[in-house]
């Protein structure tokens, strides 16, 4: 126990919230400073899974450090994929085929739902609700199956290509996409009857935890926490890549600021990538999957390059920076969560332990993607 | 948001204290054509680092609209800038020029509140003198985002409330992104 806490009229002392053993997953440790059960200070502690992929993607050619996407967040890993290649292909002016584009769209989404359904199960699961995690993993695993059989990967994908995809997805995949939109449609209804609506949940997330659209600003938070303050922010619509442009879809937003306006955010989104994924398999053409004409040896003009992408948890964006080598001089990753995280010190002060727990969960914390 | 203002206020800010050169624009325009005669003896030659200044770049191509190079000392009222145009700050990196004895300090911003704009900051300080104000106290989020640029490059970002090492561990005395770390 801390000498502060030892000593007379001072009730204040220090916890230490894990897990920090390496194999577990969502490896933080926050520093609180306690009084009662009230939150003085709350200091998350970082790098326990650091493993320096920037300086990775300087000592790998730009093909090399493609699977190295894969890795930051482990449960959306697609959207990393997609902001890479599209960076190469906007550095050595690489044209993408029509239907590849069609191809990374429905893939990048569904992996967006199987991404958010995770995190539903993961949320109520840190709340004290065990038994929604499984329906979640259960719908997860049909995502997981469809994306193995394209991809060859259930959580790592290194999928998509410079100047397209891998290979061609089957029509059963695609047939497959639609039987499952089918079936999660159906059962969206009884995760709102089942969690959603329920008295407990919302009573431990209805103005817990709010974060206005100015700390948003000052931490750079984006993604659903964004969307939940209030701000239409949204990579695909406000500055669109890929063939977002030509699919109607819209981007919820609550104003609340609270932790279930970001809960709401993410289960509209779900409802919304279906949309997105079933409008895509209308339209898609027929045709290769490859640009015919991609440099083996990629030297990009020498320059800053920036591209940003929507990934689940908000703006992922890569800064590289080229010297006209087949490698990169600086390649940085901007991760959403990192900044998401970072507003958590500034909001969690004066909370309950218990709501801060639920303000961290609805931030939607993926470490590895912090820790990079 | 004003983009026009924003973009008058970057240049001003940037061109402050700097010469105005036409006449030397002009000579070099002149020089231009030796140059090319000269052939392989220019192309050899180191390109100079870039000037202090504003540029508005081509967005398709480079994924920024404006990229302005400020003195270190300005990184602070660059912040201000851009924070009373209602843009958020995106992050905070930098980039070890070794040939040139330098460090860069790049920071990029963009605007949430409607159409795309973003804007890049940068300035360059001395490798061996690495020490530029920080921004914290304009956009809170600075505050990891210099950390982690602290470090990678060792860079001292002056007036940080917590200037620690926050990826790497507590007690470790490298910075592995500067261009001369050769493993720990």
């Amino acid at each position: 126990m801390s000498s502060q806490a030892l000593s007379q009229n001072n009730e204040r002392f220090e916890v230490n919230l894990g897990p920090q053993h390496p194999a577990t997953h969502g490896v933080l440790r926050v520093k609180l400073l306690m009084d009662g059960e009230y939150i003085v200070d709350a200091e998350p502690v970082l790098g326990y899974i650091h493993r320096m992929h920037e300086l990775m993607g300087e000592n790998r050619t730009w093909a090399q450090f493609l699977p190295n996407m894969g890795r930051l967040d482990y449960l959306s890993a697609l959207s990393y994929n997609l902001g890479y290649v599209e960076l190469v292909e906007k550095m050595a002016g690489i044209e993408v085929p029509e239907r590849a584009e069609y191809i990374r769209v429905i893939t990048t989404e569904m992996n967006r739902i199987s991404s958010h359904l995770l995190w539903f199960g993961a949320f109520v699961l840190d709340l004290g609700g065990f038994t929604p995690l499984l329906y979640a993993f259960t719908d997860r695993e049909e995502i997981l199956d469809l994306l193995e059989s394209v991809t060859g990967a259930r959580l790592t994908y290194c999928y998509y290509r410079f100047g397209g995809c891998y290979n061609d997805v089957e029509d059963e995949f695609l047939s497959g996409c639609l039987a499952f939109i089918k079936r999660l449609r159906a059962r969206m209804p009884m995760y709102h009857n089942l969690v959603t609506k329920n008295v407990i949940l919302r009573q431990r997330l209805e103005r817990v935890g709010p974060v206005s659209a100015e700390m948003c600003r000052k931490y750079g938070a984006t993604g659903p926490v964004l969307r939940g303050s209030g701000v239409n922010y949204d990579v695909r619509k406000n500055e669109p890549y890929s063939i977002y442009p030509e699919l109607d879809f819209d981007v919820p937003v609550y104003h609340e600021g609270d932790s279930m306006a970001r809960y709401m955010v993410r289960m509209d989104e779900i409802e919304q990538c279906m949309r997105i994924i079933e409008q895509a398999i209308a339209k898609i053409p027929s045709g290769p999957v490859m640009a015919e004409k991609v440099p083996k040896m990629i030297k990009p003009e020498p320059g800053d390059y920036y591209h940003a992408v929507e990934a689940a948890r908000g703006t992922f964006s890569i800064r590289a920076v080229s010297d006209g080598k087949n490698q990169a001089y600086r390649m940085k990753l901007r991760s959403p969560t990192f900044s998401n995280l970072s507003l958590f010190q500034e909001a969690s002060k004066g909370m309950l332990l218990a709501d801060a727990l639920a303000l961290m969960g609805s931030l939607d914390l993926v470490i590895p993607e912090i820790d990079r | 948001m004003n983009k026009a203002n924003v973009i008058q206020e970057l240049k001003a800010l940037a061109s402050e204290g700097m010469p105005e050169e036409p006449e030397v624009a002009a000579v070099a325009e002149e020089a231009a054509p030796e140059a090319e005669e000269g052939g392989k003896a220019k192309k050899a030659a180191p390109p100079e680092p870039r000037k202090n200044g504003l540029l508005e770049v081509d967005y398709a191509r480079r994924g920024v609209h404006v990229d302005v190079q400020v003195a270190a000392d300005q990184v602070v009222r660059a912040a201000e800038i851009v924070d009373a145009a209602g843009m958020t700050l995106e992050a905070v990196t930098g980039v070890d020029w070794i040939n040139d004895k330098e460090l860069e300090v790049v920071y990029d911003y963009a605007y949430t509140g409607g159409e795309c704009f973003r804007v890049v900051v940068r300035a360059r300080i001395p490798r061996d003198e690495a020490n530029i104000p920080t921004i914290t106290e304009v956009f809170a989020g600075a505050n990891w985002h210099e950390r982690e640029t602290f470090d990678f490059f060792g860079i001292n970002f002056e007036g940080h409330p917590q200037l620690e090492y926050l990826l790497l561990p507590e007690d470790c005395d490298f910075h592995p992104l500067l261009k001369d770390f050769k493993g720990c």
